[in-house]
């Protein structure tokens, strides 16, 4: 029933035959030579939440996006209440009714809280603004969503997820029917979410239709009603949530019949590494807001794999590896030495390389040549100084645009010009040229051609064969498992099972994420609740 | 393509076509009003016109457009360099003034030396503000450029300081070789500074940090120290300047020395190619932004421009030559002027220079 051959399941509105508020019928939205959106449909009905689900580039954001005005649709046509309508612009969206909080708050920090809310239709009295009446209006939306705060107050004296609310009891003031949250708990603690939900829930009761993303699976069951999964930009199903396992969910996310993943199992048993010293230990390893303290062993020539959704903390765990962010709790060993990683140097120091998902942001040095980029981890080491010698450059430049086969084989190619998958050789090459000893690579084959996945995968392998340690981390379970000898699985910021990569196949981890599983003994207890079956 | 037409291409595709092209049409401006503009004279030794001191009045701004260049290159910006200029002179000026013998060549030496060592410590500063404390470059530097002429008016006491020593006037109106020693000191700091960047890997690593802030620190640049020698590089560069514009006069005068001295020094580095966006730098391009500034200060007096409009011609000048260097403008003219490219060569994907070959050394 998840194959996409299949008519999407329609289910059900959840009181009887109430007619939605938004009915998106077959969206398409084409970039370019990408169809970002191909006949997708949502469904908003009044007084519900409504999880979007979807991974990383499964078009959740495109659709928002079509639904506020910021993209044109292509195809398709959207209906409010019963009306066709075409949104041009965020105001015309706006204006029927639809307001939007983004994951970054889109406020005015040195505004105060009125200010913020009632920004570009501030009550006027002849004339002029009348900031009492903007005070005493502002005070009553916020009062109403049990926000008590002093609206006179400038909006950065709050904490963020104050700021969330207040970006929701502007969206509220303008009398929303349609209030799409967009990853609103990404940076809230727990008793913050539950404040958020409690507003939610209020709205919700009042007939709003609220769109709620988040990477959170326990938050989903906790508030939505109803969901619509997303992948590869297409619609798979809207469900209800009550009636939808985790396991079902993941498995529609991430889209595969169980039965055609049971035969993709993981090819060779690999060797037990575990002997001696661990090159890299992490105890209790943590940070606020974005990890709960995580233990990690990393052996001579091992490879672990971690796995979890999007938001599961596998990479947030991997930059604390490389000290990219620095950690709260916890420490890290390497060998013998324990070491706080206050930046990237102290790991680079240690032998370790990383890298980040984000190739471009992160990684690309775009106006440099491939030959620096490649050059640039090694240089930064020397020292600014020691310029690396020419005829070391051209070596090891060359030499690694063949053994990875990096293509133009032109060293003087700016990086920017690159493919992604030649990109992404490149930065492995960075890495490789510094004689790494621990080697963390946070997706290094996403938006990747076929036949270069293929090559980063053997280097890998290959790479662990000679004695290097690698933390693999891919949103692909299928490649994560073919690579590791060992393997961690997340979920919600923590790590929630490990073992030995052993007759372990794809169905086993979902269930793991799904949290289905009867976990390894010395695995942590699961996360209570939040097992719908 | 045939292989005339693909040099040709190469050739416009060059970085530094616009600026010399820029540069050669006012020359050509200047010749076309005053046919012996370019005569040049030999005279006591050595060589006298219009296009000697266009050089040796290049010389204050190419010299902080140098720092500058470097500075901007990190992303970041130095507001401080007139300041800094003003406070070399005026460090100078005193120095010789308090010395024994107000005339001999030592104490012209030592007080230069001074003066652009404490020019160098407080480019430092900025650095660590920048670097260390994270301000933003702009606001970091704005402190040095009011806070600075406060502190060269302090060093003269608010007085005109005039000097009297031979060596020290050389400075700007020297010549060695039949060349303005001014003009010589310029173009070895730009040799200087080419050698470097161009032959450690200053340069490099550099440019890594304004392209991509994050990507350079998750690579392990250490960019706090890159950013803090940029800067203290700029407040060298900018001593310099102070010292060549002081000894043009024998005297400081903290109140206009240098004086925006930065915005020239900015519109040469722009002028000659490196974004203000950070990144790629071109320390040729500068030198010929800075050439082309000094060029048009001639330029005004020379084709009769009312001195009541010579800003508005030169910022007239310049946001010409700046839109012909824009890709985006010159393809949108091309577009007008031609309707859409439907036959001949396809406009020029924008910005992509061969690689650029910056610094005389290469």
């Amino acid at each position: 029933m998840t194959q996409m051959t299949t008519p999407p399941e329609v289910v059900a509105p959840p009181e009887g035959e109430r007619s939605p508020v938004i009915e998106m019928r077959d969206i398409s939205i084409t970039f370019g030579a990408v169809r970002a959106l191909d006949r997708v449909s949502l469904r908003l009905f009044p007084g519900e939440v409504h999880a979007l689900m979807g991974e990383n580039g499964a078009g959740k954001s495109t659709l928002i996006k079509a639904l506020t005005g910021v993209y044109t649709i292509d195809a398709g046509e959207v209906i409010v209440e019963g009306e066709p309508h075409e949104f041009h612009s965020p105001a015309a969206s706006q204006e029927a009714g639809i307001s939007t909080v983004y994951q970054e708050v889109n406020l005015v920090p040195n505004l105060t809280v009125a200010e913020n809310m009632m920004l570009g239709r501030e009550p006027r009295r002849f004339g002029a603004i009348s900031v009492r009446d903007m005070n005493r209006r502002a005070r009553r939306t916020l009062l109403h969503l049990g926000v008590d705060i002093d609206p006179r107050s400038t909006l950065d004296e709050h904490p963020i997820a104050i700021q969330q609310l207040v970006a929701i009891a502007r969206a509220v003031d303008v009398e929303a029917k349609v209030l799409i949250l967009d990853e609103p708990t990404s940076s809230l603690d727990a008793d913050e979410v539950e404040k958020l939900f409690t507003v939610m829930r209020r709205l919700r009761d009042e007939g709003v239709a609220i769109v709620f993303v988040s990477h959170f699976l326990d938050q989903i069951y906790e508030i939505a009603d109803r969901m619509t999964i997303l992948r590869n930009g297409k619609l798979v199903e809207e469900r209800m949530v009550a009636q939808t396992t985790q396991l079902e969910l993941v498995r529609s996310m991430i889209g595969r019949e169980l039965e055609t993943l049971d035969r993709l199992d993981c090819e060779a048993p690999k060797t037990d590494a575990e002997t001696g010293v661990p090159v890299l230990k992490a105890i209790g390893l943590g940070r606020k807001n974005s990890l709960e303290a995580t233990d990690l062993e990393l052996f001579e020539g091992e490879v672990v794999g971690i796995a979890g959704l999007l938001g599961s903390g596998r990479t947030e765990l991997a930059r604390l590896l490389f000290g990219a962010d620095t950690a709260d709790t916890g420490e890290l060993t390497f060998r013998s030495e324990r070491r706080k990683l206050r930046s990237p140097r102290h790991a680079i120091d240690r032998k370790v390389a990383f890298s980040s998902e984000d190739r471009k942001a992160e990684g690309v040095v775009g106006d440099l040549t491939v030959a620096d980029n490649m050059l640039l981890a090694l240089q930064a080491s020397r020292g600014w100084l020691r310029p690396i010698p020419q005829a070391m450059r051209t070596q090891l430049v060359d030499d690694y645009i063949a053994a990875l086969d990096i293509r133009p084989a032109d060293p003087h190619a700016l990086m920017r010009n690159l493919s992604g998958g030649n990109q992404q050789k490149v930065l492995l090459a960075r890495w490789l040229i510094t004689q790494p000893e621990i080697l963390i690579l946070d997706e290094p084959t996403r938006g990747i051609d076929i036949g270069a996945k293929a090559q980063i995968q053997a280097k890998v392998a290959e790479l662990a064969a000679q004695g290097l340690s690698v933390v693999f981390i891919s949103a692909e379970l299928e490649e994560v498992l073919r690579l590791s000898d060992r393997l961690v699985v997340m979920r919600d910021r923590r790590k929630i099972d490990e073992r030995v990569n052993a007759d372990v196949s794809v169905r086993d981890v979902l269930e793991i994420i799904a949290g289905e599983a009867h976990p390894e003994p010395q695995a942590e207890p699961q996360s209570e609740g939040a097992t719908h079956v | 393509m045939s292989e005339s037409s693909s040099r040709a291409a190469r050739l416009l595709r060059h970085p530094l076509l616009w600026p010399v092209l820029a540069l050669v049409v006012l020359l050509l401006v200047n010749v076309v009003v005053n046919p012996n503009f370019l005569n040049v004279r030999m005279q006591d030794g050595h060589l006298y016109g219009n296009v000697i001191d266009i050089m040796r009045n290049s010389a204050p701004v190419m010299l902080v457009a140098l720092g500058m260049t470097l500075v901007i290159a990190t992303r970041g910006i130095d507001l401080s360099v007139g300041a800094i200029a003003a406070i070399a002179a005026a460090v100078a000026c005193t120095r010789i003034i308090g010395a024994g013998d107000e005339a001999a060549l030592t104490t012209a030496v030592m007080a230069m030396t001074y003066a652009v060592v404490v020019c160098v410590a407080l480019g430092a500063w900025n650095g660590f503000l920048v670097s260390v404390l994270g301000i933003q470059p702009i606001i970091a530097t704005l402190i040095l450029m009011v806070a600075g002429r406060g502190i060269s008016m302090a060093i003269t006491d608010g007085q005109i300081t005039t000097v009297n020593n031979p060596f020290f006037s050389d400075l700007a109106s020297g010549f060695v070789l039949t060349l303005p020693l001014a003009f010589l000191i310029a173009i070895a700091v730009l040799a200087f500074t080419a050698v470097l960047t161009r032959r450690t890997a200053l340069g490099m690593l550099i440019e890594s940090v304004g392209i991509n802030p994050e990507a350079s620190r998750l690579a392990g640049v250490r960019s706090r120290t890159i950013i803090w020698t940029v800067y203290a590089f700029s407040g060298f560069c900018a001593g310099l300047a102070g010292l060549v514009i002081a000894a043009n006069t024998n005297s400081v005068n903290a109140n206009s020395l240098g004086l925006w001295i930065e915005l020239d020094a900015i519109l040469a580095v722009v002028i000659g190619g490196t974004s203000l966006a950070g990144g790629r730098f071109s320390l040729m391009g500068t030198f010929i932004g800075a050439l082309f500034i000094a060029t048009l200060a001639r330029t005004i007096p020379n084709i009769g421009i009312p001195s009541d409009l010579n800003y508005l011609f030169k910022a007239v000048v310049v946001i010409a030559v700046c839109l012909v260097q824009s890709p985006k403008a010159r393809a949108s003219l091309r577009v007008r002027r031609t309707g859409p490219p439907t036959s001949g060569p396809a406009p020029t994907p924008a910005p992509a220079p061969a690689p650029a070959k910056a610094g005389i050394s290469s």
